[in-house]
C-alpha cells in the first residue's frame, strides 16, 4: 500500500513538473489579454445564439469589406450549434449576395444570387488584391482565426478594444496604428469599432464592447462549429468510460482474487 | 518454452489448423504464461497496440477525404472538420491520438529503463522497439506536414534542411528529398505516401517485437527469471487481458478528455494559418514529443555537429544493453541506479522544456548542460554503475516475496 | 442512410456473436480451472454486464467510422438544382447536371404528347401512363441514365421517336418509357417541382 502511495506521489510530482513547464512555455508567448467570461468556455460551454446572430451582423456590416471568411457556407448559418437562423432567413441572407458562376453554355461567367450551398463571398478575389487595397497588409481570412491565435476569443476581443495612444518613446510608422495587445504593438487595421456603429436587429445597444464580444463569439463559432456537439458527446463518453472502468475493475478484482489466494 | 501440442476441438478446426496454425497461435497467445507480479507499467504494450490500430483506422478514414495538394490540403482538412459526418471527431482523434501514442511509448520505454527489460536475453526486443520508435517519429513528422499549416511547412523546411549538413552530398540529398528547390507540392505528396506506408511497417515490427518477447517471456518488476511457471505465472487470458483492458479504459478517459474538451491544447495555433513560404513564424516548434531532440539539435553550435549529436542521442539507446554492465535487472534492487534513473527523467523533461523555447541566453546554457548530462548518463554512469554499485539482495523467486514479510515491501503490486 | 444502418446492425450482431463466443471460452476456462460451477455462475453476471457495456462502447465508436462515408454536408447541400427553362424551345431538350448525373428536360411538341398518351399499357414492359410521368404535359423531366447498365441515351433517336441507348440497344419513347431492348424499367423521373413557370427545382 505504501509502495502504491509512493508511486502515485512520484507520478503526481512528474505530472505537475510537466504541467508547470507547459504552462510557462505557453504563457511566455502570450501577452496579458483582456478576458471575458465566454458562454462557450469550460466543459459545458455552449454558444449564445443571440450573440452569434449579432456577431454575424457585425461581420457582415463591418468586417466583410476587408476580411474574407471563405471556409464558411451560407447554409452553416442555419445548422445546429451555430447562430441557428431559420432556413428562410439563411436563404435570404445567401440571396442578398451576388455569386459569380459559370461558364454558361455561351462560355461566359455570370452573376447570380447566392444559395445556401455557396461559400461566403470574398471582398477581394485573391491575397494579392487584398494586400494592394490595404497598404500591403493582408487582412487575414477569419474562418479559423480564433484557433490561429494564442488566446483565441480573448485575443480578438482584446485587439478590438486595445487601440490607444502610443507611449512617448514608441516610434509609429505611417499607416500603422498602435494596439496594446498586438504582439509588437503595430497593427495595420485602424480602430474600426465605435459606439452605435450599427443597429442590432434584436435591439441590443451596439456599444464597442458589445460588438467586440459578439464578433469574438461569432468568430469562435466559425472556427469551431462542432464545439457544442463535441462537449455534449464528450460528456456522455467520459461518463460511460468511468462506469465501464468501474465494472471492468470489479471484474478484474474478482478474477484475480483466485490467484492471490493460491 | 515447450508447450503441449494443441488439438482444436472441432474437426474443421483441426483441418484448418494443420494447414495454417492460427488456432494454435491463438491458443498460445491466450495461454501464454505471464509473470503474475506485473504492475500497471506493463499495461502500456497493450495500450500502444490499441493506439496503433486507432491511428491506422482513423488515418485510413481521413485519407478518404484529404487532398494532398498544396492548393487544397488545408481546405480539405477544414472540409473534414466542417462537412464530413463526424469528421471533426475523427480528425481530433487522429491528431491527439498521435500525442497519446507518444505519451504511452515514453512511459513504455522508461519502464524498460527502470526494470532492465532491455538486458540479456531481451536485447533484440529492445532494438526492434527502438526501430519502432524511430519509425513513429518519422511517421508523426510527415503526418504533421499534411495539414499544410505554417508549422507544417516550416517544420518540414527546417528538418529536411538538416540533411544539407552532410558533407559533399548534403545539398543534393535535400533537393532529392524535396523533389524541387524548396518544400512544395512534390514534397507534400511523397510525405503523404510515406505517412500512409510507415504505420504498416511499424505494425510488422510490432509483430516481430511481440514474437521476440515470447521467446524469453516477459520481464517483471523484480527482474528475476521465472523458476516455476505454475507458481509464478498466470495465463495471459483472462488475467492479463482484463488488466490491460482496465488500464486501457483509464487511458481512454484521458484521451477522451483531451479530444472532446481541449483538442487543440497540444497543438500550435500557427498551424491554423495556411502555409506561406514568404513568412516564417516567430518561433518554429515541433510537437511536444519531439522537443527533447530539438533541444539537443540546437544545443550544439555547429550545424553538422547538431545533426550528428541529435542522431547519436537516439542511436546510443540502441547500445544500452551493452552500456549497462550491471548483472541486476530491476532498479528495485539497484538503489543508486534508481536515483540516476529519475535524474535522467528530469533531464529529458528539462530538454523538452528547452526545446519549446528560443535557443538563447539561459535556455541555451541549460540545454547544453542537459544534453551533456544525457550522454554522460549513458556513456559514463551506466557502465561504471554496473561495477561499482552495491545492490540489494534479490529474492529467490517471484512468488516468495509474497510469503515473506521483509520482501513484501519490495514487490510492486 | 438505409444501407449504413444495415451495415451497423450487421456489425453489432457480429460483435455480439463474437463476444458471446469469447465469453463462453473465458467462462469455460474459469469453470475448468475451478471445477466449481456455482461460483462460475455468480461471477458471470459481472462479466456479462462488462461485456454488454463494452459492446455498446465499441458499437458507438464504430458508427462514426461508417457514417463518415455517407454523403457529407457539402454534398447534401448540392442535392437540389434549380434550372431556368425559359429559353428552351418546343421540340428541344436541355441536359443539366444533377447529383452528378445528366437530367433531360424536354419541351415536348403536341405530336409527342399525343403519341405518349395514346400508347396502350399492355404494350409496355414497365407499364406507366404518360400522365403519371409528367406534371405539365409539355415538360418531360427525366434522369438521362439508361436503366440497363447506366449509359446516357441519345436523344431524337430510336424506333419510338424518343431516345436510343447505343450501349446495348434500348429504345425509349416520347415519354421516356422502355419499348425495346434490354433495359428493365422506364427512365427515372426525379423529384422536381415548378418554382414558377420558368424555373424547375430538381431534387
Amino acid at each position: 500500500m505504501l509502495k502504491k502511495i509512493k508511486n502515485i506521489i512520484k507520478i503526481l510530482f512528474v505530472y505537475s513538473f510537466i504541467m508547470i513547464f507547459a504552462n510557462n512555455s505557453i504563457a511566455a508567448e502570450s501577452l496579458d489579454l483582456l478576458k471575458n467570461k465566454w458562454s462557450f468556455e469550460g466543459l459545458f460551454g455552449t454558444f449564445d445564439r443571440g450573440s452569434l446572430r449579432r456577431g454575424y451582423q457585425v461581420y457582415n456590416e463591418v468586417c466583410s469589406s476587408c476580411h474574407s471568411i471563405e471556409l464558411l457556407s451560407y447554409r452553416n448559418l442555419s445548422e445546429n450549434g451555430g447562430p441557428e437562423f431559420s432556413l428562410e432567413d439563411a436563404k435570404n441572407i445567401a440571396a442578398s449576395f451576388e455569386i459569380i458562376d459559370g461558364p454558361n453554355s455561351d462560355g461566359e461567367m455570370f452573376a447570380r444570387p447566392g444559395r445556401l450551398s455557396d461559400k461566403f463571398i470574398k471582398p477581394y478575389p485573391n491575397v494579392q488584391a487584398a494586400k494592394a487595397a490595404n497598404g500591403g497588409a493582408y487582412p487575414p481570412d477569419m474562418s479559423v482565426l480564433v484557433k490561429a491565435r494564442q488566446g483565441g476569443a480573448n485575443y480578438i476581443y482584446s485587439i478590438l478594444l486595445g487601440y490607444e495612444e502610443p507611449p512617448e518613446d514608441f516610434k509609429l510608422e505611417d499607416g500603422v496604428y498602435y494596439n496594446k495587445y498586438m504582439p509588437g504593438h503595430n497593427i495595420k487595421m485602424p480602430n474600426i469599432l465605435s459606439d452605435g456603429l450599427l443597429d442590432y436587429a434584436d435591439g441590443t445597444e451596439a456599444t464597442t464592447q458589445q460588438m467586440a464580444k459578439d464578433i469574438a463569439a461569432f468568430l469562435t463559432w466559425a472556427s469551431e462549429p462542432s464545439l457544442e456537439a463535441r462537449h455534449k458527446i464528450g460528456f456522455k463518453i467520459i461518463l460511460y468510460l468511468i462506469i465501464l472502468a468501474g465494472l471492468v475493475y470489479l471484474s478484474m478484482k474478482k478474477l484475480w482474487s483466485r490467484i492471490e489466494s493460491k | 518454452m515447450s508447450e503441449k501440442k494443441f488439438i482444436p476441438k472441432s474437426k474443421f478446426g483441426q483441418w484448418f489448423d494443420s494447414r495454417l496454425p492460427l488456432l494454435t497461435l491463438s491458443h498460445h497467445l491466450s495461454d501464454y504464461p505471464t509473470p503474475k507480479n506485473l504492475n500497471y507499467w506493463w499495461t502500456f504494450g497493450g495500450i500502444l497496440t490499441f493506439c496503433l490500430i486507432v491511428q491506422i483506422v482513423t488515418g485510413l478514414v481521413l485519407a478518404m477525404h484529404y487532398v494532398a495538394h498544396v492548393d487544397h490540403a488545408f481546405e480539405s482538412v477544414e472540409h473534414i472538420m466542417r462537412d464530413v459526418n463526424y469528421g471533426w471527431l475523427i480528425r481530433y482523434v487522429h491528431a491527439n491520438g498521435s500525442s497519446m501514442f507518444f505519451l504511452a511509448v515514453y512511459i513504455h520505454i522508461f519502464r524498460a529503463l527502470f526494470y532492465g527489460s532491455y538486458k540479456s536475453p531481451r536485447e533484440i526486443i529492445w532494438i526492434i522497439g527502438m526501430l519502432i520508435y524511430i519509425l513513429m517519429m518519422a511517421t508523426a513528422f510527415m503526418g504533421y506536414v499534411l495539414p499544410w499549416g505554417q508549422m507544417s511547412f516550416w517544420a518540414a523546411t527546417v528538418i529536411t534542411n538538416l540533411f544539407s549538413a552532410i558533407p559533399l552530398i548534403g545539398e543534393s540529398v535535400v533537393t532529392w528529398l524535396w523533389g524541387g528547390y524548396a518544400v512544395d507540392n512534390p514534397t507534400l505528396t511523397r510525405f503523404y505516401s510515406l505517412h500512409y506506408l510507415m504505420p504498416f511497417l511499424i505494425f510488422g515490427l510490432v509483430v516481430l517485437h511481440i514474437w521476440a518477447l515470447h521467446i524469453p517471456g516477459n520481464n517483471n518488476p523484480v527482474g528475476i527469471d521465472i523458476k516455476k511457471p505454475s507458481k509464478d505465472t498466470v495465463p495471459f487470458s483472462p488475467y492479463i487481458v482484463v488488466k490491460d483492458l482496465y488500464a486501457l479504459i483509464i487511458f481512454l478517459i484521458i484521451f477522451a478528455g483531451i479530444v472532446f474538451f481541449v483538442p487543440n491544447i497540444l497543438s500550435h495555433p500557427d498551424n491554423y494559418i495556411k502555409a506561406n513560404p514568404m513568412v516564417t513564424p516567430t518561433h518554429i516548434v515541433p510537437e511536444w514529443y519531439l522537443l527533447p531532440f530539438y533541444a539537443i539539435l540546437r544545443a550544439v553550435p555547429s550545424k553538422l555537429g547538431g545533426v550528428v549529436v541529435m542522431f547519436a542521442s537516439l542511436f546510443i539507446l540502441m547500445f544500452l544493453p551493452w552500456l549497462d554492465t550491471s548483472k541486476i535487472r530491476s532498479a528495485v534492487f539497484r538503489p543508486l541506479y534508481k536515483i540516476f534513473f529519475w535524474i535522467l527523467v528530469i533531464d529529458v523533461i528539462i530538454l523538452g522544456y528547452i526545446g519549446a523555447n528560443p535557443p538563447e541566453g539561459l535556455y541555451l546554457l541549460v540545454g547544453r548542460i542537459a544534453t551533456i548530462y544525457y550522454f554522460v548518463h549513458f556513456i559514463l554512469i551506466m557502465p561504471i554503475l554496473g561495477f561499482k554499485e552495491k545492490t540489494i539482495p534479490l529474492p529467490i523467486s517471484i512468488s516468495d516475496p509474497v510469503l515473506s514479510n521483509q520482501a513484501r515491501t519490495i514487490s510492486n503490486r | 442512410m438505409n444501407s449504413s444502418y444495415t451495415i451497423l446492425a450487421t456489425i453489432i450482431v457480429l460483435l455480439f456473436v463474437f463476444l458471446y463466443l469469447s465469453w463462453v471460452i473465458v467462462s469455460n476456462k474459469i469453470i475448468d480451472n475451478e471445477n466449481n460451477k456455482e461460483i462460475g455462475k455468480r461471477r458471470d453476471f459481472l462479466f456479462t454486464a462488462s461485456y454488454a457495456l463494452g459492446a455498446v462502447g465499441v458499437g458507438v465508436s464504430v458508427w462514426p467510422l461508417i457514417d463518415q462515408m455517407n454523403p457529407d454536408a457539402s454534398v447534401k447541400a448540392l442535392a437540389t438544382t434549380e434550372v431556368d427553362i425559359s429559353k428552351v424551345e418546343q421540340g428541344k431538350t436541355i441536359t443539366v447536371l444533377w447529383r452528378g448525373k445528366p437530367v433531360f428536360i424536354r419541351k415536348r411538341t403536341k405530336e409527342e404528347i399525343n403519341e405518349a398518351q395514346s400508347v396502350k399499357l399492355e404494350e409496355l414492359k414497365d407499364p406507366q401512363k404518360d400522365q403519371e410521368r409528367v406534371k405539365k404535359a409539355e415538360w418531360l423531366v427525366m434522369v438521362g441514365v439508361c436503366t440497363h447498365l447506366g449509359c446516357v441515351p441519345l436523344g431524337n433517336k430510336g424506333d419510338f421517336n424518343g431516345w436510343f441507348c447505343p450501349c446495348h440497344g434500348s429504345h425509349y419513347d416520347t415519354s421516356g418509357r422502355i419499348r425495346k431492348g434490354p433495359a428493365p424499367t422506364n427512365l427515372e423521373i426525379p423529384r422536381y417541382e415548378f418554382v414558377d413557370n420558368n424555373t424547375i427545382k430538381i431534387g
